[in-house]
């Protein structure tokens, strides 16, 4: 192996990537070849780094130089400066939102963002090249199937995974070891393993960034989870909207087959194992357990009823075991580590770490992972620095279109999976999405329902025509046309829904409903009683008034599509409000701040 | 005609490839809809007879996934993203400026078959919200006012 003396890691996750870090790729290979470097510095293409707000992020080793939002103008300089001479280039180095200071000379451990944090599922992200399996096995990779397949019977294997306390992080929190022992115990001709990576959750990208930057990692998890339960077949069923992801799958499972990592006969034992890959078609269900599996067999992806439970009836009517990509990515670690190791963190109930997609209102928008038990409040200002802008925290919202918003009183909550059920929400796949006081919550309420209405697979009456029937209403609220009685038809759709519908999508369904009239009532009522949006976001309850700030310039009279701004040039302008279209191009237009909603 | 006579031989050859793995119908729909763009008709009906299962399944199937779509799209596919992370940034408001610029509704395609404006769930560039794709290529830290601008470009670009 060639030794360098300077890596360049640039991140190629699917943030960077889209803001244009393969153009960064070739440009450093450019440059450096330019200036005779490329014998001494290695450019490699990670995975997620986690700070997608920073990016394109670039990291340089050996003295782990942080910059960030880097453009291919600034490759140049990069390469001369800091690859040639040796001098850090200060002005790209990466600013810590909250401290406002650069880390020029700091370790990557003492930013802010990273300091909170613990990575284990995460630990090879951001790291390795996932395109080249010996960067892999040069983190230990397959070490850990190693150990199984030679030193450990089947059953010691479920047990390590039992004591772990390691629960299922697709966001049920069923243990995992019990579902790798009911699948062990159940007997038939072929069991299969089956991975969910239909990561559906609109603003979690948790798996995804697993799948992109440590693809070995899940497929030697899942050799380990086939050897466990006796399956000599693997299936990882992945959203087609993740091409990166998919196509690093594809090459990490050659790679495994080519060094017979996959295949017949693995480290020489009598255990076989292999995986296929199949892409998801775009329906949000598929996440379910059932649903996900008649996908798999070429069906309609609609959920069918428990029991059977898969452990004892599912892929292709065999016994099947699924777990959540990010269960998966601990696997390894807890057989390498020990179940003991990995039941030293978290709380009691909840062991390990929680991989969150920050996002939203929120300075450091990426993916991170603490212990559970960390706060919300230490999540959202230490690790997310925060609110932007100034704006105030109003709520955090977590689990997805399943789980709920929680107010700033609950801040303090620590996140394991218990906790976030009492405070009335859910852990789910990870999602953590902030909002401030420009966001209303009634509105939020209703993009959850739209969301659930349009991806509702229509199979069940309570969640086909009751999550419409509460968006109908919802729908009605935001347009100013609420009535009394709106809030108590909600609750008891609410209820209805959540005690008869099929599937968790739809037993889940009303829950950001109920949350946020559990937390803001208030705005629910100002909506309905007041015809008002609190936060100034509902276009149909709000106006637009120019004050006494107006100097006359004209620019908003001459960018109003409609026409409904009057004044004579140096004198204050009024704003028809028949005419009005809340399009809001005013408020933007004005220097001077004279222009509010109210 | 030859071209579609190609495209049809090469999801026959698809076909034959993946006709004896369990669960094929999926991923043969999917190759279809790269193929063709679509899945018609003529194309499911294809499908039905090639894996020898009856037309209301493949139909059934297709009508499921929001991924398959029945008629063709435009040349130039936008796909707004309506996460939650870009929600709460305003994504709404730059689908209804491209609504409005387009002067199509969402999920349709403008006459002249140059754009197809679409929702999408999360594309997971939370970091740059509001997002937006065309064709592949994102548009990230959008606000309404540079909607025009960047639509311009593509009605500038020839054939």
């Amino acid at each position: 192996m060639d030794i360098y003396r300077a890596h360049v890691l640039v991140c190629g996750g699917t943030g960077c990537t889209s803001s244009g870090s393969a153009t960064l790729i070739e440009r450093f290979n450019e440059k450096i070849k330019e200036n005779g470097l490329d014998k001494e510095v290695k450019v490699i293409r990670t995975g997620c780094f986690g700070l997608c707000e920073a990016g394109p992020v670039v990291i340089v080793y050996p003295e782990g130089t942080f910059y960030s939002r880097v453009k291919p103008e600034n490759v140049d300089e990069i390469v001369t400066e800091h690859l040639l001479k040796g001098r850090k280039v200060e002005h790209l180095v990466y600013t810590d939102h909250a401290t406002h200071e650069q880390n020029a000379s700091k370790s990557l451990e003492d930013i802010g963002f990273y300091k909170h944090q613990m990575r284990v599922a995460l630990r090879n992200c951001g790291v390795i090249d996932p395109e080249n399996i010996d960067e892999y096995l040069a983190m230990d990779g397959y070490k850990a199937l190693e150990k199984v397949l030679t030193k450990m019977t089947r059953e010691e294997v479920i047990d390590e995974v039992l004591k772990s306390g390691l629960r299922g992080r697709g966001g049920g929190g069923f243990p995992t070891g019990l579902k790798w022992k009911f699948t062990y115990n159940s007997v038939a001709d072929q069991k299969y393993v089956a991975c969910n990576a239909d990561e559906g959750d609109p603003g979690a990208f948790m798996d995804r960034s697993i799948l992109e930057g440590d693809p070995h990692a899940i497929i030697e998890a899942m050799a380990i989870a086939g050897y466990a339960i006796g399956a000599s077949e693997g299936y990882i069923y992945v959203r087609a909207e993740y091409p990166i992801a998919v196509k690093r799958l594809t090459i990490a499972a050659a790679q495994a087959r080519e060094y017979g990592l996959l295949g017949k006969n693995i480290f020489g034992t009598d255990f076989c194992f292999d995986i296929n890959i199949r892409l998801g078609a775009g329906a949000f269900v598929c996440g379910e357990e059932t649903a996900l599996m008649h996908s798999i067999e070429g069906k309609r992806g609609e959920p069918t009823t428990r029991p059977p439970f898969p452990a004892v009836r599912g892929l292709f009517g065999k016994p099947t075991m699924l777990n959540n990509v990010e269960t998966y990515a601990n696997i390894p670690q807890i057989i390498l580590k020990g179940a003991a190791w990995f039941s030293s963190i978290g709380t009691e109930k909840s062991k390990g770490t929680k991989v969150f997609a920050l996002g939203g209102k929120i300075n450091n928008t990426g993916l991170v992972e603490v212990p559970m038990g960390t706060t919300l409040r230490t999540i959202i200002y230490d690790v997310g620095g925060g609110c932007p802008n100034g704006k105030k925290f109003k709520a955090v919202q977590t689990g997805g279109p399943s789980g709920g918003c929680l107010p700033e009183s609950l801040l303090d909550t620590p996140v394991d999976y218990d906790n976030l059920i009492a405070a009335g929400s859910m852990m789910g796949s990870g999602g953590m999405i902030v909002m401030d006081e420009d966001n209303c919550m009634v509105d939020i309420a209703r993009f959850y329902l739209d969301f659930i209405v349009d991806e509702s697979c229509g199979k069940c009456t309570p969640c086909r025509v009751g999550t419409k029937r509460m968006l109908e209403i919802l729908n009605r609220i935001v347009a100013g046309k609420g009535k009394e009685g709106d809030i108590e038809k909600l609750e008891e759709l609410a209820k209805t829904i959540k005690a008869t519908a099929l599937c968790g999508l739809g037993q889940t369904a009303p829950n950001p409903v109920l949350s946020t009239l559990k937390f803001f009532r208030d705005e629910y009522e100002a909506h309905i009683k007041e015809k008002r949006c609190p936060a100034h976001h509902c276009k149909a309850l709000l106006q637009y008034h120019i004050t006494d700030k107006c100097r006359g310039c004209t620019a908003c009279a001459r960018v109003c599509p409609a026409q409904a701004i009057s004044g004579e040039i140096k004198q204050m302008h009024v704003i028809d409000q028949d005419k009005c279209l809340k399009c809001g191009a005013c408020m933007e237009k004005c220097r001077f701040g004279a222009i509010i909603k109210k | 005609m030859d071209q579609s006579k190609e495209k049809f031989a090469q999801l026959q050859e698809l076909i034959d490839s993946l006709k004896n793995q369990p669960g094929a119908l999926m991923p043969v729909l999917q190759g279809a809809q790269g193929i063709f763009g679509c899945v018609s008709e003529d194309v499911q009906k294809f499908i039905a007879e090639g894996l020898g299962v009856t037309l209301s399944e493949v139909y059934g199937v297709a009508t499921f996934y929001a991924q398959f779509s029945l008629h063709p799209k435009g040349k130039y596919l936008i796909s707004v993203c309506l996460g939650t992370a870009c929600y709460v940034k305003g994504s709404q408001t730059i689908l209804d400026k491209l609504s409005e610029v387009l002067e199509i509704p969402v999920g349709g395609t403008t006459p002249d078959g140059k754009f197809t404006l679409e929702a999408t769930r999360c594309l997971g560039a939370c970091g740059l919200a509001p997002v937006m794709m065309i064709n592949g290529e994102v548009y990230g830290r959008l606000t309404p006012d540079v909607i025009p601008g960047i639509i311009e470009k593509y009605r500038a670009k020839e054939d």
